[in-house]
């Protein structure tokens, strides 16, 4: 099972590209890795592919070039290793779908049942401490609609746990909530670094990044910083992101020799994957 | 008329017409198919794949045209159509930029013609009528078997693989994130759509099967948040339309799959206006309280 596990149960990610079915660019030779054990904040504008990131990492769609390896591995054997867990924005979610809370919940465990889906007392007893953990036992029949939206968050952050998957997606999770509720899920993340999980999130919230990320990610198409968060988290590479450089000028850039170097330097500071 | 004297009447509408094999046999035939519709309406409301449904159940014409002239049981060549038209949308979708409402309206129109043409040139005793809506006062021993098989199987599989089609509904993106096969459970709900419209054909005919299949999962989705009550929902009200229409169909008169869904969008329309939580009368009640809107209906 264990073949080249140098960089244990972290995100490598050599040479990515996305294209959308209507030809859009999505994503332009992303190179990255997300270290083991810490938590990392995927900064971009809206439209900048932190989306279409996470969908590639998770194996939701298929990259046009380009090589995806968590904890050593291709995305599938990952999945099939229960690697992954994904916390969903909030729009993706049907939230009218006639399932509860636990029902949610108990989705994270699938993936160690048999084929009719049976849970056993220990599935039973991981939904209980993943709800417990977030604070959800007792609203835990409660269809997911009539939960608030801090309370969603919480809930598929409950399915995450007891999926007890390694490394950990989150698209968005401080979208729509409150202070209280974001700093509960802070602490909670942190928790979970301290028992060694790898964490990915994607935020706009610039000014908690600092308080509770290691490392920070910056992408607008193409990767244009990585590293601590201390060093790569600037003025400088905020404008760069933010500012943004056309997608047009960025193919150029990478395809001419002298300004792609200037934007290779800060792939190299970030530890591309030998 | 005294109460007794209704009471009488209405005994003699349920009883006097089960002295006839015919009856009994199309009311226990469509309460079957009643239950089958019903159980798999919950998962197509849910996925929003109505127009799917009303695509399998145009496309398997050709197929029971075929199967006649060679001999072969209607089931099967209505099978291999209705699940051959959903691999012909999903391999047009994902070869043209097209949309995916076009691509179906292009294939099932293509292979319902294609039924029309075969089925007035074809010389065979297929009554073009009877696939068209339904003939279950009319069915045959070995289309009461065909129905049968089609329908049980349906419901073995649903009841197996329930979670996973529900995860496949819900979250398709989590199912794969775990590392289960997703495009293993998007053919297995279409062939059980398929196998369920196979086993609709005779009661309720091609054009009004689609109301089987919906009509009672979307009863349902108004008045419960919870699946397991929603399928009871369902059965319960599409099992009633089903008997009640075939009875009505005998007194009257009138086209079985015509009744039945008549009274199925009665219970329907009903619903729709007084459901407590969800019914028109409720959301202008408390508009304060209506939980978001409804997203737009998968009608």
């Amino acid at each position: 099972m264990m073949q080249t596990a140098i960089q244990t149960q972290g995100i490598a990610i050599e040479g990515l590209s996305v294209t959308y079915s209507n030809a859009r660019l999505a994503l332009y030779n992303v190179n990255c890795t997300v270290e083991p054990g810490s938590i990392t904040a995927l900064v971009g504008p809206n439209g900048g592919g932190k989306s279409t990131l996470f969908k590639a990492i998770m194996g939701f769609l298929q990259p046009d070039q380009g090589r995806i390896h968590i904890d050593g591995d291709p995305v599938q054997r990952a999945q099939k290793r229960q690697l992954m867990a994904y916390v969903p924005q909030s729009d993706e979610v049907d939230w009218h779908f006639p399932v509860s809370v636990f029902d949610v919940v108990m989705m994270g465990r699938y993936g160690y049942m048999n084929l009719l889906r049976i849970p056993s007392a220990k599935d039973r007893r991981l939904v209980m401490e993943s709800l417990e953990r977030v604070g959800m036992v007792d609203l835990r029949h409660r269809q997911i609609g009539e939960l608030s939206g801090g309370q969603r968050k919480r809930a598929f952050l409950a399915r995450a746990l007891a999926q007890e998957g390694k490394v950990i997606l989150l698209d968005e999770p401080f979208t729509g909530v409150d202070v209280k509720t974001e700093k509960r899920i802070i602490d909670l993340l942190m928790q979970l670094r301290r028992e060694g999980h790898t964490i990915l999130v994607s935020t706009h919230d610039l000014a908690s990044i600092s308080t509770f990320c290691d490392r920070v990610i910056l992408i607008n198409q193409t990767i244009l910083a990585a590293g601590p968060t201390a060093t790569a988290l600037t003025e400088d590479t905020l404008t760069l992101t933010f500012g943004g450089l056309p997608l047009s000028s960025l193919q150029q850039l990478t395809a001419g020799s002298r300004l792609g170097s200037a934007l290779d330097s800060p792939l190299t500071s970030a530890e591309v994957q030998p | 008329m005294s109460d007794g004297g209704v009471a009488i009447a209405l005994w003699d509408w349920l009883i006097a017409p089960l002295q006839f094999g015919f009856m009994v046999k199309a009311l226990w035939v469509s309460a079957f198919v009643g239950v089958v519709c019903a159980v798999l309406s919950c998962y197509i409301t849910l996925k929003g794949w109505s127009l799917m449904g009303d695509a399998v159940s145009h496309a398997v014409v050709p197929g029971v045209v075929v199967a006649y002239a060679l001999g072969i049981p209607f089931a099967l060549g209505a099978f291999v159509f209705g699940f051959g038209a959903t691999v012909a949308i999903g391999y047009v979708k994902s070869k043209t930029r097209l949309k995916e409402d076009a691509v179906i309206g292009v294939v099932f129109t293509g292979f319902f013609a294609f039924g029309l043409v075969l089925a007035t040139k074809i010389p065979s005793n297929v009554d073009l009528f009877h696939i068209l809506f339904g003939n279950v006062l009319g069915i045959s021993q070995s289309d009461i078997v065909q129905t049968l098989i089609a329908g049980l199987t349906t419901l073995v599989i649903i009841l197996l693989r329930r979670k996973d089609l529900l995860l496949f509904c819900f979250d398709p993106n989590h199912a794969k994130a775990i590392g289960l096969n997703t495009q293993l459970m998007y053919y297995t709900l279409l062939s059980v759509l398929a196998l369920t419209i196979v086993a609709a054909l005779q009661t309720a005919g091609i054009v009004l099967v689609v109301a089987m299949l919906v009509t009672p999962g979307a009863i349902a989705y108004l008045l419960t948040d919870r699946f397991d009550h929603m399928l009871m929902i369902s059965v319960g009200s599409s099992v009633l339309a089903c008997v009640l229409g075939t009875y009505m169909s005998y007194h009257l008169d009138v086209s079985t799959g015509g009744s039945i869904v008549v009274l199925l969008t009665l219970i329907f329309t009903v619903v729709m206006v007084m459901a407590p939580k969800y019914g028109i009368l409720a959301q202008q009640r408390h508009p304060s309280q209506s939980p978001l809107s409804p997203e737009p209906p998968v009608l």
